[in-house]
């Protein structure tokens, strides 16, 4: 991507304190780093956002993911203003949304900016149809017009024909695809999506990821995606945030994520993983140099091989499938190195592949690493 | 008599006073608004024939809240007809429906706006408070004082009566409107004003209905006991068998009066479930 492109959303030391006296615990915060618990206890002021800067760029999912009270929710509040931030810059399109005036910023929300709400929020009394209208109702739009694009917009998520219901006569997972009508309908720049599918039970939640995902790679809209569940930002998210007591503590591709853990605390998170589909082949083998002198007689030229680039899901597969003990890892066409059963499994622990002769091996390097050098 | 100390009622009565004397003109078309309201709605009801009048009310109720509610109309009014008790009957119907309208005409845009502002709110809760203690009978003196006798301060007096509960329900349906949804109007980037249209109004209505029920019910109370100064109607039957010691028209009318108690409640009952997304 250029960096010449004006980010969808840019969050500049966006800060957040609940409390009477917000701006002097600020300060104090600023200047003698004060801790949360001297905050509370010296202003009465809780810190709800700590300095959160980043970036989300055109087209891409941005997801933040943190437990329940690490502040997600309310720096996703700060985008279109639901929240205003006790400091910092937010940038939409490269517009400072807190220097808008009340009736362009409902202009920017209404226009640019679209919705979903962990709970759906779907307004009870209204049917279907005129829930998915309801921003273009406001925006007076006439009724047959928003109509039409109302049943457009439900179509997209397959739920044509259900125009006419009620919410509640719809699942939670249907109401919730109404939700996501509702956000498109308007055809925003922007999604904020705040939990959306973690009030449905995990097999719904699958479907509808995967249903979002192809909807996504299908309009292209800038998504900032909220989430609690890290197995859910990395099969979403292109960049994820995690984000721990108001503060974000790591920001990066999912592979650099679980790979590249900036502190234990990201590191107990990504533990639990599967790496099957985010660690490359480079990563757990050994030099193919280093293992000939330690295995001599082994003929690399006879082993199966896979690229580099292969995820640790392939080379089980290979693995199984040709009941291999080694397999060759070529870089350009050229044997760079072996993976055996043992490192493999190291791998998928994620843990580094053990010493041979002696020598520390590499550290896990990831897709994007090797993609790039 | 003992004179108190302090006298609330002195002062109240100085005011009262001064407004009767001062401020005679708008006092007088409220009047003659209410009075000509009655008059006009009493002479509707009694133009055509009584048959008439009930198969329309019997097929209201039916259509608002179903065939049951319908047949105890019809023969609810069928009972007062039969006990020759149909002008009063239709009278204190025409005084319910104008004094209750001229209470939600109050009472719900009052009940809104103490829902959004809790200055207002700081004032109406004490008055809706003393409003809803005060003996009903207390009314009645003001109303007489400043309106004379008959219809029209029967009508006002059942009005500031009637206004508290729908009031208060009114507020209360207005609040409890999940915060979730407001949520959902400011982010789909509506106005203040649209969100009380398109989201607490139509979110309330059950609520807001279910005050208009009790404003009725009051409503109704009220214009019995505002037979005492003359409103007439079943009221009236009420007092002339209570003065008279006339066992059998106390009686009859008494039941007429817990006909239509029965009729309005379950009408409007069935109102408050129509607006309800939950219930149907």
């Amino acid at each position: 991507m250029t960096t010449q492109t004006v980010p969808a959303i840019e969050c500049k030391h966006v800060w957040k304190i609940y409390g009477k006296k917000e701006k002097l615990a600020h300060q104090a915060v600023l200047e003698r780093s004060l801790t949360k618990e001297k905050c509370l206890e010296t202003y009465g002021c809780v810190i709800g956002v700590q300095d959160a800067s980043f970036c989300v760029q055109p087209g891409e999912i941005f997801c933040i993911m943190g437990l329940s009270g690490s502040g997600k929710s309310t720096l996703m509040r700060h985008i279109n203003r639901l929240i205003d931030p006790t400091d910092g810059t937010i940038l939409v399109n490269g517009i400072d949304i807190n220097q808008l005036s009340e009736a362009k910023m409902r202009k920017l929300r209404s226009e640019k900016i679209g919705m979903v709400f962990q709970n759906m929020a779907l307004l009870p009394h209204r049917n279907v149809r005129d829930n998915v209208a309801f921003g273009l109702e406001l925006r007076k739009i006439p009724k047959e017009k928003r109509w039409e694009i109302a049943d457009n917009a439900l179509e997209l998520v397959h739920l044509s024909g259900w125009g006419d219901q009620l919410p509640k006569n719809l699942s939670g997972g249907m109401q919730q695809r109404v939700g996501l009508a509702r956000a498109l309908a308007s055809d925003p720049d922007i999604l904020l999506m705040d939990e959306p599918f973690s009030a449905l039970d995990p097999l719904i939640r699958r479907q509808l990821q995967d249903q979002f995902l192809e909807l996504s790679s299908k309009l292209k809209k800038s998504t900032l995606f909220i989430t609690h569940d890290l197995d859910e930002a990395i099969r979403i998210g292109d960049h994820i945030a995690i984000m721990k007591d108001g503060v974000l503590v790591q920001t990066g591709t999912p592979e650099e994520i679980v790979t590249h853990p900036a502190d234990a605390y990201v590191a107990d998170f990504v533990a639990g993983i599967s790496r099957l589909h985010l660690v490359t082949a480079r990563s757990v083998m050994y030099p193919a140099a280093e293992f000939s002198a330690r295995h001599p007689d082994q003929e690399l030229s006879h082993l199966p091989t896979v690229a580099e680039t292969d995820d640790l899901d392939t080379l089980v597969e290979l693995m199984t499938d040709v009941e291999a003990n080694r397999v060759a890892v070529t870089r350009n066409g050229r044997i760079a190195g072996v993976v055996t059963r043992r490192s493999l499994l190291r791998g998928i622990q994620g843990k580094p592949p053990e010493r041979m002769n002696g020598q520390a091996p590499a550290a896990l390097t990831t897709k994007k690493d090797t993609i790039t050098a | 008599m003992e004179t108190p100390l302090f006298s609330i009622g002195a002062y109240i009565s100085l005011l009262v006073d001064w407004l009767n004397v001062n401020a005679g003109l708008p006092f007088e078309l409220l009047s003659s608004t209410m009075e000509g309201s009655v008059k006009l709605l009493e002479t509707l009801l009694l133009w055509p024939h009584a048959f008439i009048v009930m198969g329309v009310f019997s097929l209201g109720a039916w259509r608002i809240a179903g065939l049951r509610v319908g047949g105890i109309t019809f023969f609810g009014l069928l009972f007062c007809f039969a006990m020759n008790l149909w002008k009063a009957t239709m009278l204190t119907t025409a005084l319910v429906a104008v004094s209750t309208t001229a209470a939600l005409m109050v009472a719900i845009p009052l009940g809104i706006w103490s829902a959004t502002n809790p200055a207002v709110d700081r004032i109406t809760r004490p008055v809706m408070d003393l409003m809803q203690t005060l003996p009903p009978w207390v009314y009645l003196i003001p109303a007489v004082i400043l309106f004379s006798l008959g219809r029209a301060p029967a009508v006002i007096a059942t009005a500031v009566f009637a206004i508290p509960p729908a009031l208060r329900l009114t507020t209360l349906g207005i609040r409890e409107v999940p915060s979730d949804q407001l949520e959902v109007g400011k982010a789909f980037g509506a106005k203040p004003s649209q969100v009380i249209w398109k989201i607490q109004i139509p979110a309330a209505m059950p609520s807001i209905m279910a005050g208009v029920n009790q404003c009725i019910m009051m409503s109704l109370a009220m214009v019995v006991l505002a037979g005492l100064i003359g409103a007439g109607g079943l009221g009236g039957e009420v007092v002339r068998g209570l003065t008279r010691m006339m066992i059998g028209v106390g009686v009859r009318s008494g039941l007429a009066i817990v006909i239509l108690a029965i009729i309005f409640d379950r009408v409007t009952q069935g109102m408050v479930a129509r607006t309800d997304p939950a219930a149907s």
